[in-house]
C-alpha cells in the first residue's frame, strides 16, 4: 500500500519514537494527583501506523478574527483585559527542524490575578469581566504563530501545604499526525517559582524544562504597547522512507 | 569528538491541569460564546455511511474512582477504513472528536460510526479501532490507547498480537450491550489497567 504524503507533500514515513527521557515521569509523589492517575505497567511500544500518522486538519475558516487576541476576544473587542500586555510568539517545528505549517495551536491561562474563568477555580483573586482565558490560531507556512494576551498571575493550588504555580500559559498543539498530539506549558524567564513547582519538576531533565521557559524578547516588543516572549514548540518528526521497500523479513 | 546531530528534542509534555476544558472545550467550562462552536464537537455528521454507534464509559484512577475531569480525543477512519482527507473518504465523517467525562457521573459518551479496517505499511490489515488520547489533571503525558470492538474479528490485529499477557487484550475491547451500544472503561492503574501505547 502506498502511504499518503503528509501535508507538506513529503513522502513521510513512521513517526520517530518518542524520547521519553525529555518528558515528565508519569508518577511523581510531589505532584499528588499523579500518583493514582499514572499507569504502573509499561507502555506498549510499536512502530506507528496510519492511525497515528494521520490526523485532523483544521482550516482558517475555523477561526474568528480575534481568536488569537486574548486581550479582546472575550468581549469581542468591546473592552480590553487587565494585565501586563504581552505578545507570545514562536514557531512550531518538528524534531528534524522543519516548520510545521498550518497546524492548530490552542492556549488557555489564568487572568492577571491568577484566577481561571472556571466553576472549579475558587481562588479569591477576582475574575476580570473582560478576560475569558483561551485562544487559538493556525501556524503560517513557516510554522509561525502569535498570540496577544496578558501575563497570567501565579496562583496557589492544593497539593503540598503551600504550593504555587509559576506564571504559565497552557499550550495544545496538533501537528499533522494524531501521534504528534502534545499539551505543554510555557513558563516565563526569571520566574522564581519555576524551580519550586512540583508540576514543572515532573520533568527530570533540566535542559528539557529549560526549553519550556520563554525568554523575554525585546526585539519583538512594541514600544508603549506590549512586551514579547518567544516560545518555540517542537513536535515529533517522521522518518524518511527511502530504503524501506525491503520484503518482509529481509 | 563526533559530528553533531542536527536534530531537536521534542518539547516536554505537561499536564493539561484541572482547567483543560477552558482551552479545548470552552463551552463545557462555562465559556459559552467564546467560539461559535467547540472544536471536535461531533465525530460524524448526519448521513455518514456505516453503522452509527454510541460508546459510553468512564476513566478510573488507581483507587477505582471515576475521574470527573478527564478529557478525551478520538481519531478514526470512516466505515471503509479511509481517514478524512484521504481519497474517497466519507465527507460526513470528521474522524476527530473531543469529549469530556461528565462532571457529576464521570461518564463519557462518543457517538460515531464503526470504523473500517486500515492497511499497514508492510501489508496486513488492522482490526477496526478508534484511537484515543486521554488528558487530565495528574496525567503528565497524554495517554494513548485504542478501542477495539468485541463483535469484530480481532485475531489478526498486529497491535493486539503484541500484548504478551493475553488477558490484558480485553482492556482494549469495547463490550457490546445493545444494538450499536458499546461500553469502554479506561483504567489508569491497578487491577485491569488499560494497555497504554508508546506509538
Ligand atoms: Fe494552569
Amino acid at each position: 500500500m502506498t502511504m499518503p504524503a503528509d501535508a507538506t507533500g513529503a513522502d513521510a514515513g513512521p513517526l520517530i519514537p518518542r524520547n521519553r527521557a525529555v518528558h515528565p515521569v508519569a508518577c511523581d509523589i510531589d505532584y499528588k494527583t499523579s500518583v493514582a492517575r499514572s499507569p504502573a505497567l509499561p507502555l506498549l511500544s510499536m512502530e506507528s501506523t496510519p492511525s497515528e500518522e494521520t490526523g485532523p486538519v483544521f482550516g482558517h475558516d475555523t477561526l474568528g478574527a480575534l481568536d488569537n487576541n486574548l486581550i479582546l476576544n472575550w468581549t469581542k473587542g468591546a473592552a480590553p483585559a487587565v494585565g501586563e500586555r504581552i505578545l507570545m510568539h514562536g514557531r512550531v517545528l518538528d524534531e528534524l527542524g522543519r516548520p510545521v505549517p498550518h497546524t492548530l495551536v490552542e492556549i488557555w491561562q489564568a487572568n492577571a490575578g491568577g484566577r481561571y474563568r472556571h466553576v472549579k477555580d475558587t481562588y479569591f483573586a477576582p475574575l476580570d469581566p473582560n478576560f475569558g482565558g483561551c485562544g487559538r490560531t493556525i501556524t503560517d507556512a513557516q510554522g509561525h504563530y502569535q498570540f496577544l494576551t496578558i501575563r497570567p498571575g501565579a496562583y496557589p493550588w492544593p497539593n503540598r501545604a503551600n504550593d504555587w504555580r509559576p506564571m504559565h500559559i497552557h499550550v495544545s498543539v496538533f501537528g499533522h499526525s494524531f501521534g504528534q498530539r502534545l499539551i505543554t506549558q510555557m513558563y516565563f524567564e526569571g520566574d522564581p517559582l519555576i524551580p519550586l513547582c512540583p508540576i514543572a519538576n515532573t520533568i527530570k531533565d533540566r535542559a528539557s524544562l529549560d526549553r519550556l521557559v520563554a525568554p523575554l524578547d525585546m526585539a519583538h516588543a512594541r514600544p508603549l504597547d506590549f512586551l514579547a516572549y518567544k516560545f518555540d514548540i517542537v513536535l515529533r518528526g517522521r522518518r524518511q522512507t527511502m530504503f524501506e521497500n525491503r520484503p518482509e523479513g529481509m | 569528538m563526533v559530528q553533531k546531530l542536527d536534530v531537536l528534542a521534542e518539547s516536554a509534555s505537561q499536564t493539561g491541569g484541572p482547567y483543560v476544558h477552558i482551552g479545548l472545550i470552552p463551552s463545557f467550562a462555562g465559556l459559552e460564546g467564546m467560539y461559535p462552536e467547540d472544536l471536535g464537537k461531533r465525530a460524524i455528521e448526519e448521513g455518514a455511511q456505516g453503522q452509527v454507534i454510541t460508546i459510553t464509559g468512564s476513566v478510573f484512577d488507581g483507587t477505582g474512582w471515576a475521574l470527573r475531569d478527564a478529557l478525551i480525543e478520538s481519531w478514526q477512519p470512516d466505515a471503509q477504513g479511509r481517514f478524512p482527507g484521504q481519497p474517497g473518504a466519507d465527507p460526513k465523517v470528521n474522524g476527530f472528536c473531543r469529549f469530556a467525562a461528565d462532571g457529576q457521573s464521570g461518564e463519557y459518551t462518543l457517538r460515531t460510526v464503526k470504523p473500517g479496517r486500515v492497511p499497514l505499511r508492510g501489508g496486513g490489515l488492522q482490526a477496526p479501532h478508534v484511537s484515543l488520547w486521554i488528558v487530565a489533571r495528574g496525567i503528565n503525558v497524554g495517554l494513548q490507547t485504542r478501542l477495539y470492538f468485541e463483535d469484530e474479528d480481532n485475531s489478526a490485529d498486529p497491535l493486539l498480537a503484541r500484548i504478551e499477557q493475553r488477558q490484558r487484550v480485553q482492556t482494549l475491547i469495547a463490550k457490546r450491550f445493545g444494538d450499536g451500544q458499546y461500553r469502554f472503561d479506561i483504567r489508569l492503574q491497578g487491577e485491569g489497567e488499560t494497555v497504554f501505547l508508546d506509538i
